[in-house]
């Protein structure tokens, strides 16, 4: 052998993560109990919908995209998502609506492989939608509505702002106190304005620290990667405005902390720093985590992981606070803002080369459509490189052109340094 | 003792290609093979006829570096790989140096990599899911009109009207093909049709720069692409010796270039012969 091969490195493991699968564990079967016991109501929510407020009225609340995502990552999907399509739903839109229908009508669930005793997703007695993110969301609860007999209710959100300004905020924030009553009657509960705030002030704490966690990517080497970011997020998704959350965060905090302090890297070795936009492949991310890690890369930062933070929360002014947050998420935004925020991200993590997913069923979060990439590239003097995809379906993916893809774009990044 | 030689291996999913060259980048000897299903013996095979044809043998082999679609395959004589896209972008860059774009056109895919004036890269770019625009388009369509894959370069120059064809898609390129056919037109109308539409997909990739360079077995086998994409382009394109070569020698640059360039045999190396043979 002339080389010797690729040194086998290792990716740093973070210890939260069994904190982090007790904290699932219970919230799922928390919810599973609300549903199959009737103790408490259930609602689903989009991820980025009025969680605070139902937690607020004491709904448990189940999140479908964190279903899709599941599928994803089970490698389920898949073979899920025909079963929409046969029933007049597209294989070119979301697959997480897809997949998670698919599962609905072959009656499976990757909860129940996990979770011994959980048998479905929960019941819902209400499906609650922000069209933030997209339309999809509307679609694939009106099909449950239709499905189950439970009424579908959301906010249909204006979107692509430079800045939100005064009117957004003050028209979404209308619409959420106007499910008021109709989730008041569901819950059988009259909304207490200070549980509210309450609930409101432990999603800004949340948020404050998955802030933090994410953050300590800055430090070279980082202490954690993009596929750790999407595992450990889980309660920033499914537990926004909980204790649970909160106290979890701290840990993990105070882990990667001393992992910076120790210069701990996650990835031995780390010569390169990328950044990653758009959705993870759910059922790629052991092979791309260690594909980077073979090549001594670490997506240190994305727009995905970062899109769970919301700064706007302010127990002081519930509604508008809400609205505002819902607002100001990346994917309702102009992409004027998104190249704006990308340079700071390429600035606050020291980014050596931008990767763009492009997923095939999900436009929303593809943000290399309409030439931000070549924009930036030539403001920053950054390489991007687009990788096509999709966050669910196999189907979309080719692994050896990705492989190569990364690898040459990796290539390009050391030989240019 | 002879001359130490380096070897890229370019295991492409279509062909297999080698490349030996001396210290100074001159090409001594090369194979040029169907890749088939054993990557390995076919490399194994291409290796010894390129260095017969170099008048050399393995165990003046100073460094050897895989690329390709099998560039992990090789094994038996290196587990040094580089992606085709650096080993096309390190043949250009010593060949035709300034700012240009190298369109390859090859079996399974294509890549437009663009290099800057000091023979960086600058981007690059892989066709995507679709095998329009590729070389294996081009085999699925001689299929479909029952044509030997060698005379298509001869119809595509002989016709006068060239059918044009629209669509994207592959499957959607058969059923617009057969239907000129009910329609009466001729094969080689058609055929050049095929070949513009190769063609118009990669070009639609990116904007190339003003000097442009084709490489790939696409463009080997079918030198009526250069003149298409002169004609598309409007300015010359740059055709080099042995364009199907480009990545298998460019692999071998980055043999000397990380070897740092030797004479002699550096005796700590293994020596082939009594390692693999
Ligand atoms: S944003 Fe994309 S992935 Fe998320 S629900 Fe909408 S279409 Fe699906």
């Amino acid at each position: 052998m002339i080389e010797p091969t690729r040194p086998k490195t290792a990716r740093k493991k973070i210890q939260a993560g069994e904190l982090m699968n007790k904290v699932m564990s219970d919230h799922f079967y928390q919810v599973n109990e609300a549903a199959t016991t009737g103790k408490q109501k259930v609602a689903w929510c989009t991820s980025v919908g009025p969680a605070e407020l139902l937690r607020a009225l004491g709904f448990a609340v189940h999140f479908p995209e964190n279903h899709g995502a599941l599928l994803g990552a089970t490698r389920m999907a898949t073979d899920l998502i025909p079963e929409a399509n046969a029933i007049g739903y597209s294989p070119d839109i979301c697959s997480y609506l897809t997949a998670d229908i698919g599962a609905y009508l072959k009656g499976v669930t990757p909860l129940a492989k996990a979770y011994p005793g959980i048998q479905s997703v929960p019941k819902p007695d209400v499906l609650v939608y922000s069209t933030n993110q997209c339309r999809d969301v509307q679609d694939w609860f009106g099909w449950y509505s239709r499905e189950l007999k439970v009424p579908s209710i959301g906010i249909k959100s204006p979107r692509n702002f430079n800045e939100v300004g005064a009117a957004p905020i003050e028209d979404v924030s209308r619409q959420i106190q106007a499910l008021v009553p109709q989730l008041e009657a569901i819950s059988g509960t009259k909304l207490d304005m200070d549980r509210l705030r309450e609930t409101v002030a432990l999603s800004r704490e949340c948020t404050e620290l998955w802030k933090q966690v994410l953050e300590t990517a800055k430090a070279i080497p980082a202490p954690m990667t993009f596929f750790d970011g999407t595992i450990h997020m889980g309660p920033a998704v499914v537990l926004r405005g909980t204790r649970a959350a909160v106290d979890y965060y701290k840990v993990l905090l105070a882990e990667l902390q001393q992992n910076v302090r120790d210069k701990a890297g996650a990835v031995e070795g780390e010569k390169v720093r990328l950044y990653w936009d758009g959705m993870p492949v759910w059922g790629r991310l052991r092979q791309h985590s260690e594909h980077f890690l073979e090549l001594k890369a670490n997506v240190v930062a994305s727009t995905y992981c970062s899109s769970w933070i919301f700064q706007a929360f302010d127990e002081k002014n519930p509604f508008r606070s809400m609205a505002q947050a819902y607002l100001e998420l990346f994917i309702v935004r102009s992409d004027d803002y998104k190249e704006s925020y990308l340079k700071q991200m390429i600035d606050d993590f020291r980014i050596d080369g931008i990767i763009y997913h492009d997923a095939k069923t999900c436009p929303n979060n593809s943000n290399s459509r309409y030439g931000l990439p070549k924009r930036l590239e030539s403001a920053t003097g950054v390489p991007s490189l687009v990788l096509s995809g999709d966050l669910n379906d196999l189907r979309c993916i080719s692994d050896e052109q990705t492989k190569t893809n990364i690898e040459a774009f990796i290539e390009q990044i050391v030989e240019g340094k | 003792m002879s001359k130490s030689v380096y070897v890229g291996l370019d295991i492409g999913s279509s062909r297999t290609k080698v490349a030996v060259l001396d210290a100074d980048r001159r090409l001594l000897g090369y194979a040029i093979k169907k890749s088939g299903t054993d990557f390995s013996a076919t490399a194994s095979i291409c290796l010894d006829a390129a260095l017969e044809m170099a008048k050399a043998n393995r165990a003046a082999i100073a460094n050897a570096v895989s690329t390709g679609y099998g560039r992990a395959n090789v094994g038996f004589i290196t587990t040094h790989s580089k992606t085709e896209i650096g080993c096309l972008a390190n043949w250009c860059r010593y060949e035709i140096p300034g700012i240009i774009t190298l369109i390859d056109i090859g079996g399974q895919d294509n890549k437009i990599v663009k290099l800057d004036k000091d023979g960086r890269r600058d981007s690059f770019k892989m066709n995507r899911k679709c095998a329009a625009g590729t070389g294996a388009f081009l085999e699925e369509m001689s299929t479909r009109l029952d044509l030997p894959l060698e005379d298509m370069d001869g119809l595509a120059r002989a016709s006068k009207e060239m059918v044009k064809l629209g669509s994207y898609c592959t499957v959607f390129s058969a059923t617009e093909v057969l239907e000129n056919i009910r329609n009466g037109r001729k094969v080689s109308d058609i055929v050049k049709g095929l070949f513009y539409s190769v063609i118009k997909r990669v070009l639609e990739m990116d904007l190339p720069t003003e000097k442009v360079v084709m490489t790939g077995g696409v463009v080997a086998h079918n030198a009526y692409i250069f003149d298409m994409a002169e004609e598309m382009l409007g300015r010359p394109v740059i055709r080099p010796e042995f364009p199907q070569l480009a990545g298998a020698m460019g692999a071998a640059v980055y043999a000397i270039n990380e070897k740092g360039a030797s004479d002699t045999p550096d005796p700590s190396q293994p020596n082939f012969e009594g390692e693999l043979l």
